[in-house]
């Protein structure tokens, strides 16, 4: 089989054409997934039961006649931060090894509905804390494309997945670039919608007022379908906004001649790579000559962004953190005398390093003398990104920048020096911070053969411009050698 | 030095970790390392500027969105009651249990009488 091909209209083309049936689809992925995963570890559980279950009910619905779901029988994976019901969820931690989640989130819950067939859960950074997957509790994932190289984090799982035709789509989650900057090192498309617009029910937390959920695909439009299936309020989610959804897929292909694209003077520093720098240049070209009116801005407190998201993120996890406390479900340690010890022990034993160090740090930013000069501080900065964003929107529609500084890095290369992991997503956290949509697409490879992604930003709940602009890359891009 | 190992040990214990001697100044090293990075925060004049409380009122007026949207009003919806986890669900990951409650390491030594 072909999985290069394997869209979310091809296989829902393929079934209702009775050229293929969901169930021997299903089974073809997880034969692909036995024989190449073992290399890249993209995958921490199956859920066979599960996905027979559903690809047997869409059988069933093509047998019949009936109509097929937008998704029907198209093979997703879900990153691990995300309750699925009866399935092993781990957020990557050994802190909940055995936890099996007793209910879905709102967002696979809605894939599910519309016919999409869940084939497992994807390894990532634990709780989503990571730039490179090396935090995973159970190991990391390795690049498909080369795998001495990271897949990017924290959803390297998620991106890996989809770039070695294990999953047709994945879902992820974005809190300063889990979800753009793997794609961009997988060479695959990432979206992270704007803040409130999928439902967070059911994803475990890391940092409420930054956490987004969204796919990572092979390409915009498989993308700008699986924001149409998982977008839209959620009573059980009550930062979900009550926005009218936009038609994602119907924009797709739409001319983008007069648009104003803004191209930011600080995302294009004199140490950027010079392989990624011509890249993106390019792809700005391509958007001149399609008829966008590209337009020089500045977003002047871009360098404040990775110390302002390192405050808020960390004092928000070290609070949302500590429900992990042996109690009620996961790990617990063993021999403890009382009840504060039985706390300390199954902490210390249960997360791992960059998570004791991001709740130390959080704690710190918190704690009484430091609320004021760290998170306090941080909070102010964040409107001062946010002001940057809204006057730059007055005088353009979208704005391009290079997804990541550099390609992906070796494995091993920056873990002994958090500064520089965090300096990985330096332009990819202010759109979490301040709220608005994000993609990164493929633009390029480097010499080495490494994928260089371009990131489009637009307004808040305006993912249909962003897509529309994504798209015309992706096509550009791929009439290149 | 901005944090000292007495601080790593105070931040430590509001944060219920315990940290072996080695975690300990591994820890000192990189909040410090980190914190030297952050303190670019402190060159920004902040004091016209409110904090962020919430980023998608920002959204009004940008031409994005139509009319008077994104306000959450149903999080200010009655407090009535809908279906949730059954018990069953509830404990069904619990690390001890007596079938009914959560049980955990006694919380109160009373006089060496020792209750769980």
């Amino acid at each position: 089989m072909n999985f290069d091909v394997l869209t979310i209209d091809f296989v829902r083309d393929l079934i209702l054409r009775k050229e293929t049936t969901a169930q021997a689809l299903t089974k073809a992925f997880y034969q692909k997934i036995e024989s190449d995963d073992p290399k890249i570890h993209s995958y921490l559980t199956l859920s066979k039961e599960r996905a027979f279950a559903k690809a047997a009910e869409i059988d069933g619905l093509a047998d019949r006649g009936e109509e097929l779901p937008r998704m029907a029988g198209v093979p997703v994976a879900i990153k691990d931060v995300f309750m699925t019901k009866g399935i092993q969820t781990t957020a990557g931690s050994r802190i909940l090894e055995n936890f099996v989640a007793p209910y879905d989130a709102t967002a696979v819950e809605r894939l599910e509905a519309a016919g999409a067939i869940v084939l497992g859960k994807l390894n990532c950074d634990e709780f989503a804390m990571g730039s490179s997957n090396e935090n995973s509790g159970y190991g990391p994932v390795h690049n498909p494309r080369d795998l001495s190289r990271v897949p990017g984090g924290s959803s390297g799982g998620s991106a890996a997945a989809v770039a070695a035709n294990m999953a047709v789509a994945t879902l992820g989650s974005d809190t300063g670039g889990s979800i753009r900057q793997p794609a961009a090192f997988c060479g695959v498309v990432g979206l992270m919608p704007t803040y409130g617009r999928v439902s967070r029910y059911g994803l475990i937390a890391f940092a409420s007022s930054l956490d987004h959920v969204g796919p990572l695909t092979k390409t915009v439009k498989d993308a700008a379908i699986v924001l149409q299936v998982i977008a839209g309020r959620d009573l059980k989610d009550s930062t979900s906004g009550d926005v009218p959804v936009q038609d994602y897929v119907g924009e797709i292909g739409k001319p983008v001649k007069g648009l104003r694209v803004g191209v930011p003077d600080e995302y294009f520093p004199a140490e950027l790579d010079p392989e990624v720098r011509a890249a993106v240049e390019k792809t700005i070209d391509d958007l001149r000559t399609a008829g966008c009116e590209i337009k020089r801005i500045s977003l002047p407190h871009t360098k404040y962004a990775i110390p302002t998201y390192y405050l808020v993120a960390t004092a928000e996890a070290s609070s949302n953190l500590a429900r992990f406390d042996g109690v009620r479900y996961g790990f617990r340690a063993k021999g403890a005398s009382s009840l504060a010890e039985m706390y300390r022990k199954t902490r210390d034993g249960g997360f791992g390093a960059e998570v004791k160090r991001r709740i130390m740090l959080g704690t710190y930013a918190l704690s009484a003398g430091y609320y004021d000069a760290y998170y306090l501080q941080a909070q102010k900065v964040r409107t001062l990104l946010a002001r940057d964003f809204q006057k730059a929107f007055e005088d353009v529609d979208v704005i391009v920048t290079p997804t990541t500084p550099t390609a992906a890095f070796k494995l091993g290369e920056k873990v002994d020096d958090p500064v520089s992991m965090y300096l990985a997503d330096i332009f990819t956290v202010t759109a979490d911070l301040v709220g608005i949509p994000g993609v990164s697409v493929p633009c390029g490879n480097t010499k080495e053969g490494l994928p260089i992604g371009v990131q489009i930003l637009g307004r808040h709940f305006d993912e249909a411009t962003v897509l529309k602009v994504g798209h015309v890359i992706e096509h550009e891009a791929a009439g290149q050698p | 030095m901005k944090v000292s190992e007495k601080d790593v040990l105070y931040v430590a214990d509001l944060a219920n970790l315990e940290l072996t001697d080695q975690e300990r100044q591994r820890m000192v090293k990189d909040l410090n390392s980190i914190l030297d990075h952050i303190d670019m925060l402190g060159q920004l004049d902040t004091k016209d500027v409110s904090p962020m409380a919430e980023v998608v009122t920002l959204a009004k007026g940008t031409g994005a969105i139509e009319g008077e949207v994104a306000k959450f009003e149903y999080a200010m919806r009655a407090d009535e009651v809908q279906p949730s986890l059954s018990h069953e669900s509830a404990m069904m990951n619990a690390p001890d249990t007596d079938g009914t409650y959560f049980k955990v390491p006694k919380v109160i030594d009373k006089g060496g009488e020792v209750s769980e």
